[in-house]
């Protein structure tokens, strides 16, 4: 950061820019990129190695060439999967957001004691183990479970949800829910209080105020918690093979078909390249939106209004 | 909007409960801000002040009482509908929006057109000299700068008063003498009615036409600078506004009868408190009749340059303060002297049992004296 002179007219100083560091503060910077070799050594085991195993199989087996690409490309039943898997994630990632935003802004409005409670009811998923918790859910999402009874008591129900995307679809959100919960209540705690009260002074409405000031501030979190919940949507398997069904299968579900069942690690191969490629794009695109608005500054609320 | 520039601001029995609190925050507070006027809230963290502000801003709901922007009651008015100009000490720039941005906030809600707007903004950034940093992020600019920016942001829609809360408090001495002027300036070029809250007692003698000390969610007095200063009506508005030497006791027939002497005073019988301005006191100088003199020890000097400031030690024990012009130009630590004044120097204010409980020195820069020894002239 720059300190600009607080003389009256003063010459323009230049843009900020962060200085060079000095050399040994360099060579202590580049001595503590060691910190990252265990991490690297993890992935490079446990993740990059058997990602390029699964790109050679695909295309390797059975014959050398892209024949599973094509075919998966000419199989209506992947399409529909990907497409069904990508909508799936689409939707729980808006639910999530749409429930954890207000539950955040709630967490930083109450007093101490409450805003505990809270947290310790977000966090309590994880705590749980995945398993227990979908279990609970295949209970919760019978025809004659809890769900549908609350539902038949309000004259809605009972509606088939075991089995079905809808049941899937709640089940999953509930799991994510802390991944935005707690950036989005991390971005509102940094968010000065005054800042809504000066937007009021200056002759914002409150809805205004929020749209235009405390929204926006609020984004970053929102992305964050977003682009968890999306990338871990599209590969989860757990929840929808328990809670969902064979034939409405997402991604992960198809691809443990096609090694567990059909034995066919080559179409196994490209699904998961597919599924490893949409991820990326996926927090490509994101990057790539946060960058332009970081560059702007102002990109957020423009693009708002 | 009026023709005229200011507005007066008048609160009347203005409290505010919060609740689970055992007191109120701000108790039965009356007062009036003349339109044009530069008025300061002063007093010690958590007086009240902040709230009170807060309620005539619209931030904070009033518990009872009213507040009149020149005729109309403003206290039920959500805060986006009163028009009124804020300064917060944290700025409170919107960090994702440039200066410029920030300043056209205003106008934007108010519908003003594009080009208008960008006149008015590029004259609000030129009123506060910060032309050419229209397009910088406020994480760009200095803690100065900002002020600056958030000073023309509440002005650029030409409020009628403009409310500012501890604005100086998060700068450094330097920027603040800087920026003390130019809320001073923008007084005057504007004509607006100022509410400036300050828990700095140089800084409000500095700026205001009017100061309104409070004091555990009251008002204590409110006065021009040299009113204050000259005729404080309590023991804590003299210690809480520059020092003060504070002789308690009873006055008997224009007598203060400390225990250990009797000094000259103007007032009352009954209990009270004799306040004399360190400037007022002098060592060595042939005492006038009527003047009250004490025997004391001089226990320290300290060269302040145009001035020094003389801490002596009365015979009974209890300090004193001289602020010393020239005429004690030798004495030094270990002298015997004469500490005198004129009886008129003097100002009487009544003693409250609060003050009692925690006698010797008051709040602020004040200098507490408990009784001097020797013998009134
Ligand atoms: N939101 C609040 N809830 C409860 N008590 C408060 C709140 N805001 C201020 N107070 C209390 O009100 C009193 C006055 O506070 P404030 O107006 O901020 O004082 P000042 O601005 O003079 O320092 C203090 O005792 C403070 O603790
Ligand atoms: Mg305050």
């Amino acid at each position: 950061m720059t300190v600009t002179s607080p003389v009256a007219g003063a010459a323009a100083p230049a843009p900020p820019r962060a200085p060079d560091p000095p050399p040994g503060r360099r060579l202590a910077r580049r001595v503590s990129l060691l910190l990252a070799v265990p991490a690297l050594l993890v992935l490079l085991v446990f993740f990059v190695v058997p990602a390029l195993r699964l790109l050679w199989l695909s295309v390797t087996t059975p014959e050398p060439g892209f024949g599973n690409y094509t075919a998966l490309v000419a199989d209506d039943v992947t399409t529909t999967i990907v497409l069904r898997t990508l909508l799936m994630a689409a939707v729980v990632t808006v639910v999530c957001v749409l429930v954890a935003y207000p539950y955040a802004y709630l967490m930083t409005i109450v007093s101490g004691r409450w805003r505990g409670v809270l947290l310790a009811v977000v966090l309590v998923p994880f705590w749980t183990s995945l398993m227990a918790r979908t279990f609970a859910w295949v209970v919760l999402l019978q025809d004659n479970g809890v769900v549908n009874q609350v539902l038949g008591a309000v004259g809605l129900g009972p509606v088939r949800l075991l089995g079905t995307t809808a049941g899937v679809t709640l089940a999953m959100a509930q799991v994510m829910l802390p991944f935005v919960v707690l950036p989005v209540y991390t971005a509102m705690r940094g968010i000065d209080r005054r800042l809504v009260d000066a937007a009021l002074s200056l002759g914002a409405r409150p809805v205004t105020a929020f749209t235009r000031v405390y929204l926006p501030l609020s984004l970053p979190g929102v992305a964050a918690g977003a682009t968890l919940v999306m990338v871990l949507s599209l590969g989860f398997y757990v929840t929808p093979s328990l809670v969902g069904s064979p034939q409405q299968s997402m991604l992960a579900q198809f691809i443990s078909v096609q090694v567990n069942q059909l034995v066919d690690f080559g179409a196994a191969g490209a699904l998961a390249v597919t599924l490893l490629v949409v991820t990326l794009l996926l927090l490509g695109g994101v990057r790539m939106l946060t960058r332009t608005r970081g560059a702007t500054g102002s990109g957020i609320a423009g693009g708002l209004t | 909007m009026t023709d005229r520039a200011g507005a007066t601001i008048r609160a009347e029995a203005l409290t505010k409960r919060f609740p689970g609190a055992s007191a109120p925050a701000v108790d039965a507070v009356d007062l009036h801000v003349a339109a044009g006027e530069f008025m300061t809230l002063l007093g010690p963290s958590g007086s009240g002040k902040t709230t009170t502000l807060n309620m005539i801003a619209g931030f904070e709901e009033v518990t009872s009482g009213r507040i009149l922007l020149d005729d109309d009651d403003i206290a039920r008015l959500p805060a986006h509908r009163r028009n009124l100009g804020m300064v917060f000490q944290s700025y409170a720039l919107f960090p994702h929006m440039t200066a410029a941005q920030n300043v056209a906030f205003p106008l934007r809600q108010r519908k003003v057109g594009k080009a208008e707007t960008a006149r008015r903004v590029a004259e609000a950034l030129e009123l506060v000299h910060l032309g050419g940093h229209g397009d910088r992020l406020p994480s760009q600019l200095s803690g100065g700068q900002q002020q600056r920016v958030a000073l023309a942001r509440a002005v650029v829609f030409s409020p009628r008063a403009l409310l500012l809360d501890e604005p100086l408090g998060a700068l450094d001495k330097k920027l603040r003498e800087s920026l003390q002027l130019e809320i001073s300036r923008l007084h005057s070029e504007l004509g607006i009615t100022f509410v400036f809250v300050t828990h700095d007692q140089e800084e409000a003698l500095a700026l205001s036409d009017r100061i309104a000390v409070f004091r555990d969610g009251r008002i204590e007095q409110v006065g021009t600078p040299t009113e204050l200063y000259e005729t404080p009506a309590s023991r804590f508005v003299a210690t809480f506004l520059g020092d003060s030497n504070v002789f308690t006791g009873t006055v008997h027939g224009g007598l203060l009868d400390t225990g250990s002497a009797q000094l000259h005073c103007d007032g009352p019988d009954g209990p009270g408190c004799l306040v004399v301005r360190p400037e007022r006191l002098r060592i060595g100088a042939a005492p006038a009749d009527g003047a009250n003199r004490l025997s004391a020890t001089v226990s320290d000097v300290v060269y302040q340059g145009a001035f020094r400031r003389i801490l002596v030690r009365f015979d009974d024990g209890s300090t004193g303060l001289v602020r010393d012009a020239g005429d004690a130009a030798t004495t030094t630590r270990g002298d015997r002297v004469e500490v005198s004044w004129p009886a008129a120097a003097g100002v009487l204010v009544p003693e409250t049992a609060a003050e009692r409980v925690g006698a010797g020195v008051g709040s602020g820069s004040g200098v507490g004296v408990g009784a001097g020894v020797g013998v009134g002239a």
